[in-house]
């Protein structure tokens, strides 16, 4: 007989089925099989989540794990630790590993690691070219059997016009977007944060808007001509956000995301933070226009999805002097607090139209039946007490490595509850990681 | 006498002074510079004092200048150069900064080709630390004997129109100067090729000139910046000769600003490329004269960071 759990009493918000509102969810074994109000089930494990928001498991279409090579820095267990306690069942994680995820065997050795871990769905993205050099594909075709969700070179950003034609071309057939980190790296070499005022203070050479917005318009274009579909990693700037919008008016398939830190900081909180390296991240923090514009694009659709770009490092890498040090922030155990404090709070977003950005959207995208709370789905689900506040301490991070912006500030809005096939695997008020069986 | 408090712990910036605080550390070089004319130029206000020099970057005269300033308010100055070649990477600056700690330096001057590499130092010693020019970002001892020598030469600094010339970029000289002035009421016009002129710097309050001609008209003072040969493989401009071609300072362009105009560099100039040799030697010219200022600001600099708030009357009487 399979264990039945009943979730009971919570608000439900499930944007793919457009459903928000008091209703129970029934869970047999890995599946969903009720859905409704005041569902009662004598056999049932009652978890009752009363004034508590239900919502689908959320998914991460970009985070960085550093295993293999880099297990110092996280592990994918510690960073599926992370992203369960951040509220996602589902991460897509970056291919920059050492060695460089570009074959079968790389895509299986996290898969089954994954599985080994047990906490949370590992969606791996294989490299676009071998050794992410830019110059030569990988088999793609080996990747996607072996289950590889997306091909990225995330941030070796593929400077060669030719090759990313091809690789457009090649990709139509297949059902799997390659995710394009828009940089040329000519216009941003040796720069640390964003071109203005704030490089101009600090004594930093700048990495201008222009590196990425070129980078998008190329791109644009090869997937119009190439009738491809392509996917903008971390769009941070004003143009960007234009460029998309108008590409999608005109029925070009691309879509694209925000990480948090692009709609919550600013170059500014840089100059304020006095040279405090977890501020560097690359695409770098912008200005105030360009934070406006990616909350526009949330609001209108032209940015698809929110993802974290979660990316680890160690206190002893981070720091350093800012311009020695790497670019990155761990961001998956913050994101949730701060799309409901800077995103739904002010209603730039409906709750509907927020959590659709970290469910339905990005399942869209990478071509998963996921991001669903109806009937028959896979029961990874996400339990969220939008009142809870916790203060964001070293400790309070799952992560082995520790480099957030927000350490010091107090956050609101927590994911209580992560359940993976309908199993809890953190629980916030035990501050608990349970394996699945 | 002296109303305003020096409240600052450490030196690290202009942008973190206030008008007041500026304005005291100028009025304690006066004092200062007097001590020079004595046949003894010393004064016992540091004895006891442990000053470190940590040089990062080579240089002479603004380490030699700390050196002297150090040694006439009696205080001990060890000077640390590491090997360019083992400070690559930041791990020896926090290793460096807790050596120094250790052997209870007073206070730190450190010069560093990383922005912002004193303020990382400020956040993890106990003592002083005063930037000694760091990337570019700021070099505030140069600025303050900047400002020192025009307020010597001309008076007040209100109202008066600075011309900064060249590789606005990477200086972390202009950029100290700007805010200085700034703060102390006079107009800049900083002057050079469109890829010198780092963006938006017009927001720290100065405005932009490329046409060197147009930018010297009622100039009262031209400050040149050194042009650093190398940074040509980033392109930002054809060739030396160019450069000097549109933007030396000769006689015939002195003539465009005003009569009694002056003509300052912070060194090591590079001679018939900023400036021809006939300005730079004339009487216009402040070069040496702003060698010697720097000594007395910078006495200036560690008797209010180190002088326990005495009045500098006391010492110098």
């Amino acid at each position: 007989m399979s264990r039945k759990l009943l979730i009971k009493g919570g608000i439900v918000v499930c944007p793919a089925q457009n459903i928000e509102e008091k209703l129970d969810i029934l869970v047999e074994g890995e599946r969903i099989i009720g859905l409704k109000k005041d569902i009662r089930d004598k056999e049932a494990k009652t978890l009752d989540v009363k004034g508590k928001l239900v919502t689908p498991g959320w998914i991460d279409m970009h985070c960085h794990l550093r295993e293999p090579g880099r297990e110092d820095i996280g592990t994918i267990e510690s960073g599926s630790k992370s992203a369960a306690a951040g509220g996602y069942t589902s991460i897509a994680c970056m291919p920059n590993t050492d060695p460089v995820v570009d074959n079968q065997m790389g895509i299986e050795y996290i898969l089954s690691r994954a599985k080994a871990v047990g906490f949370i769905h590992l969606l791996p993205i294989g490299a676009l070219t071998k050794g992410l050099n830019g110059e030569e594909l990988t088999e793609i075709s080996t990747l996607v059997e072996a289950g590889a969700v997306a091909l990225s070179d995330d941030e070796n950003s593929i400077m060669d016009s030719y090759l990313m034609r091809r690789a457009l071309e090649y990709m139509t057939m297949f059902d799997i977007p390659i995710i394009a980190h828009c940089e040329d790296r000519n216009l941003s070499e040796e720069g640390c944060v964003n071109e203005g005022l704030v490089s101009t203070m600090m004594g930093f050479r700048g990495i201008p808007s222009i590196a990425e917005e070129i980078m998008v318009s190329r791109d644009i274009i090869l997937t119009e001509f190439t009738q491809s579909r392509l996917h903008m990693a971390h769009v941070s700037t004003k143009a960007s956000v234009e460029l998309i919008r108008k590409a999608k008016a005109e029925g070009v398939r691309v879509t694209s995301e925000v990480t948090p830190h692009h709609f919550t900081l600013t170059d500014t909180d840089i100059l304020e933070s006095n040279y405090n390296t977890h501020f560097k991240v690359s695409p770098p923090l912008r200005s105030k226009e360009d934070q406006h514009a990616v909350i526009e694009g949330l609001k209108d659709g032209t940015i698809d999805t929110i993802a974290t770009d979660h990316n680890p490092w160690l206190d002893m890498e981070k720091d350093v002097e800012f311009i020695h040090a790497p670019f990155g922030i761990i961001s998956i155990e913050t994101a949730l607090p701060l799309i409901f404090t800077r995103l739904i709070t002010p209603k730039h977003l409906t709750l509907m139209e927020a959590i659709a950005k970290v469910t339905c959207n990005p399942a869209g995208i990478l071509n998963l039946s996921k991001g669903t709370l109806s009937k028959g789905s896979v029961a990874d689900i996400t339990v969220i007490d939008p009142h809870m506040e916790l203060s964001i301490t070293q400790d309070f991070f799952h992560s082995i490595s520790k480099n957030s912006p927000f350490i010091g500030q107090t956050m609101k809005g927590f994911a209580v509850y992560t359940l993976v096939e309908g199993e809890i695997v953190f629980d916030r008020h035990e501050n608990t990681f349970y394996k699945r069986h | 006498m002296n109303q305003v408090q020096f409240k600052q712990k450490h030196l690290l910036g202009l942008a973190e002074l206030s008008k007041e605080e500026i304005e005291l550390i100028l009025s304690t070089a006066v004092p200062m510079k007097q001590i020079f004319t004595r046949s003894v130029k010393k004064v016992p206000v540091l004895r006891g004092k442990t000053v470190v020099n940590l040089f990062y970057e080579p240089s002479t005269r603004t380490r030699t200048s700390f050196e002297i300033a150090a040694k006439r308010l009696s205080a001990d100055v060890i000077n640390v150069t590491p090997s360019t070649s083992s400070i690559s990477k930041g791990e020896s600056l926090v290793d460096t900064a807790k050596t120094l700690e250790a052997m209870n330096s007073d206070i730190i001057v450190v010069r560093h080709k990383a922005s912002g590499a004193p303020h990382f130092l400020a956040r993890r010693a106990s003592s002083p630390i005063i930037n000694g020019g760091d990337g570019f970002h700021e070099h505030p001892s140069q600025a303050l004997l900047d400002l020192f020598t025009i307020k010597e030469k001309k008076g007040d600094i209100k109202d008066l129109k600075i011309a900064i010339v060249g590789d606005i970029l990477h200086s972390r000289v202009s950029r100290s100067d700007i805010i200085g002035i700034h703060k102390l009421g006079g107009e800049v016009r900083v002057v050079g090729p469109p890829t010198l002129i780092p963006k938006d710097i017009e927001k720290l309050g100065c405005s932009v000139y490329h046409r060197l001609e147009d930018a010297l008209e009622g100039i009262d003072v031209i400050y040149c910046l050194r042009i650093q040969t190398e940074r040509q493989t980033h392109k930002l401009f054809p060739s030396v000769t160019e450069y000097t071609r549109l933007y030396a300072i000769n006689e015939a362009r002195l003539k465009l600003a005003k009569k009694d105009a002056i003509v300052m560099h912070p060194g090591p100039m590079n001679r018939g490329i900023e400036l021809s040799a006939d300005v730079a030697y004339s009487d216009r010219s402040t070069i040496t004269e702003q060698v010697t200022n720097g000594i007395a600001i910078r006495m200036a600099i560690f008797f209010l960071l180190l002088g326990g708030g005495r009045s500098v009357q006391e010492i110098t009487d």
